[in-house]
């Protein structure tokens, strides 16, 4: 009895391992690549464009692709993990600002290897994708922030949108009004307070590998003036972008510092007239410098070579001139290619302002490299000590260099 | 045969060993070993971080504002506690007869625990919002105060009010782990109590107070050491900021491990907060082993 039971429990066993054989041999045994892709878009447009044109792609190539998505601040986490126990993937995502610290850690590749170099890029997309000289990412798109205005707002003021640091100064006080404000922007105490601050930092003539600089304290000096007079709400110093998005869609900030993504939310709402300006320079005829955004495509070094050279064919791929239009011309994003902006302007007029400001963008990592986080840390501490930890501009920027 | 019975003891020991050395053991002299370590992002990959003696340790006390930071932890922990403690407990005592309605009350007392800190932390940094917060728009609408205060963005009152949320989240815990206390005094001291003329305050005094001990010495320990590491409600509501003004040791020791990407830097600071958090554990040994002296 005992006997035949387990005669009975073997013979089954044999045959589900049997039926587990069958089902998994021939997976295993296809020619059929699959790539392992790993980005952080979850939501928007860009989920479906960029699956779409990579799916593609890759079927040029006779691979599959299998797309892992990890949400925003996860991924950085999930991608060192990945590098410690060699499971990184084929093809993957970072936020422009970290392709040279990944770089500087020897797990991603250079393009150069491949052959891939980035002709007709933006100058700025270059130096965001180069780490040491060598060329480590592809981006596709990018985008920028500017100065958004309320139409009517200004109309009824009698205002067009300021073009000095003077004349913002000045047209942002006569926009306010008890709780509704001049102008909106994020001075938080993290990256997203940094990425707001470039432009002023930037068009002022600071650098960010040394900010303790007259240059930084005057654009420092630009905020506390804003602060002061009460041009900005103090809770500017918690907003993330999108909640300045909302103060502004709320009629509660006359004008804002924002991106072209925010396009989607704006135009849900009918009543709301807006309009893009340059963000103001020191003096008048001065060129507005904003960061480049977006994110650049790398190679992570997988230690399979044959998985690795489909890999690049797909990432020039993506980066074709058909490709980069229609991920930009699924929302809100900007091709990367100079000879692109023409016709791409032509389809999304809207975003004329953007295109002008991407051509004089600068990349995070331009100067600072892998340094780029500690860097970014001082920029947002400089402007919070200033803007309510009651230190003088210059105080501020000499504290936060030295990193005290 | 007396070997093996020695054995036999020490072999019901073994699984508890293996959990604890794997669970407990190896992450704490992780944490160590990374302390002194030079361990930046491409360590993971190169599997390489050289070790740097106690620079670690050295920089994070001699920059990034550690001083206010410790003050930070140490007024953060200390305030919390005292108003959790006392709330809860005062909670506790009401609780400790049933009257209508109560068994409501107490699960609504429950809420705080029970919500996400991350949602929590959003609905009070709606509650705090200076300009359009419903807080001060009470304080105007009651003439109370017409400045609007900006209770998260001004570095006056940013700590305060970050101390405030984790009050608030911490009352629950204290007063359920009291009553459960509270209920366990046999019911018949009290009555005996009360024959000799004891109630009110003086049965708190001589009888719930004494009894208590054991239960409010665990309950402050571990806020302490809970509260001594809270990092979720400070990243959710501040970020740190204004100006440093909510960085605390817990909140350092993650900006340098998971926004610089200084993991040898994070864990020194993490170090730091262990031995604090140490010094209390011996403090409540002392305290318990004193105790039970008695």
């Amino acid at each position: 009895m005992e006997n035949r039971k387990k005669a009975r429990f073997s013979s089954a066993l044999t045959a589900g391992l049997f039926a587990m054989g069958v089902l998994v041999v021939p997976l295993a045994h296809a020619d059929q690549v699959t790539l392992q892709v790993e980005h952080y878009y979850t939501a928007g447009p860009q989920v479906q464009a960029f699956a779409t044109a990579i799916g593609d792609c890759a079927a040029t190539y006779g691979a599959k692709i299998n797309i892992t998505v990890v949400p925003g601040d996860a991924l950085d986490a999930k991608v060192l993990q990945q590098s410690s126990s060699k499971t990184l993937p084929d093809l993957l995502m970072l936020d422009n600002p970290d392709v040279a610290s990944f770089a500087s850690t020897g797990a991603l590749l250079p393009l150069s290897q491949f052959g891939i170099t980035a002709t007709g890029f933006y100058p700025g997309i270059v130096a965001a994708s180069t780490y040491k000289g060598k060329l480590y990412s592809l981006q596709p798109i990018t985008n920028t922030i500017s100065l958004f205005y309320n139409t009517d707002l200004l109309k009824a003021a009698g205002l067009t949108p300021p073009t000095t640091w003077s004349s913002l100064k000045r047209d942002a006080k006569r926009l306010t009004h008890g709780n509704n404000y001049g102008l909106a922007f994020s001075a938080k105490a993290d990256f997203e307070g940094t990425w707001q601050f470039l432009p002023f930092m930037w068009t002022a003539g600071a650098s960010e590998d040394n900010i303790n600089s007259p240059q930084m304290a005057s654009a420092i000096q630009l905020w506390v003036d804003l602060f002061n007079a009460k041009s900005v709400s103090h809770s500017a110093l918690t907003w993330s972008q999108s909640d300045v998005n909302d103060q502004f869609i709320a009629g509660k900030a006359a004008m804002m510092i924002n991106g072209p993504w925010q396009y989607p939310a704006l135009k849900a709402v009918p009543s709301l007239h807006w309009a893009v300006a340059p963000i103001p320079t020191p003096a008048a005829g001065g060129v507005s410098v904003s960061p480049l955004g977006g994110e650049g495509w790398t190679l992570p070094d997988t230690g399979n070579a044959a998985n690795e050279a489909i890999a690049a064919k797909v990432l020039v791929c993506l980066n074709s001139d058909s490709n980069q239009m229609k991920i930009g011309l699924a929302g809100g994003v900007i091709p990367t290619k100079i000879k692109l902006a023409k016709a791409y302007v032509k389809q999304a007029p809207d975003m004329a302002a953007f295109v002008k400001q991407v051509a004089t963008a600068r990349a995070r990592t331009g100067i600072v490299g892998e340094n780029w986080p500690a860097a970014a840390t001082k920029i947002f501490k400089a402007f919070q000590l200033a803007l309510v930890g009651g230190k003088t501009a210059a105080q501020a920027a000499s504290i936060a260099a030295a990193g005290q | 045969m007396k070997h093996v019975k020695f054995l036999n003891r020490y072999a019901f020991l073994v699984p508890a060993m293996i959990f604890m050395s794997f669970f407990y053991a190896v992450p704490i002299f992780k944490s160590i070993q990374l302390g002194f370590q030079n361990y930046s992002i491409s360590s993971f990959y190169t599997g390489k971080a050289p070790y740097v003696g106690l620079q670690n340790y050295r920089y994070v006390i001699h920059y990034g504002n550690f001083g206010k930071a410790l003050e930070n932890t140490i007024l953060f922990t200390v305030v919390s506690i005292l108003f959790q403690f006392t709330i809860g407990l005062s909670l506790a005592i009401l609780f400790r007869r049933e009257f209508p309605m109560s068994k409501i009350l107490q699960g609504l007392l429950l809420a705080p625990w029970l919500i996400s800190l991350i949602a929590a932390s959003a609905v009070w940094k709606w509650i705090l919002d200076q300009d359009s917060g419903i807080l001060n728009e009470f304080l105007n609408f009651t003439h109370l105060d017409r400045s609007y205060p900006g209770w998260l963005v001004d570095p006056k009152f940013a700590l305060i009010s970050i101390i405030l949320i984790n009050i608030w989240i911490g009352i629950p815990f204290n007063a359920v782990i009291l009553l459960s206390g509270i209920r366990e005094i046999p019911e018949d001291i009290f009555e005996a109590a009360e024959i000799d003329g004891a109630s009110g305050f003086r049965s708190f005094r001589h009888i719930i107070w004494p009894l208590l001990r054991p239960v409010t010495a665990i309950v402050l320990l571990l806020g302490v050491i809970y509260t001594l590491k809270v990092l979720d409600i400070i990243i959710a509501t501040t970020n740190g900021g204004p100006a440093d003004a909510t960085q605390t040791i817990a909140t350092k020791a993650y900006f340098y491990s998971f926004v610089d990407f200084a993991f040898g830097r994070g864990a020194a600071m993490n170090n730091i907060l262990i031995i604090i958090s140490l010094l209390f554990a011996f403090l409540y040994w002392r305290l318990s082993r004193r105790h039970s002296n008695d």
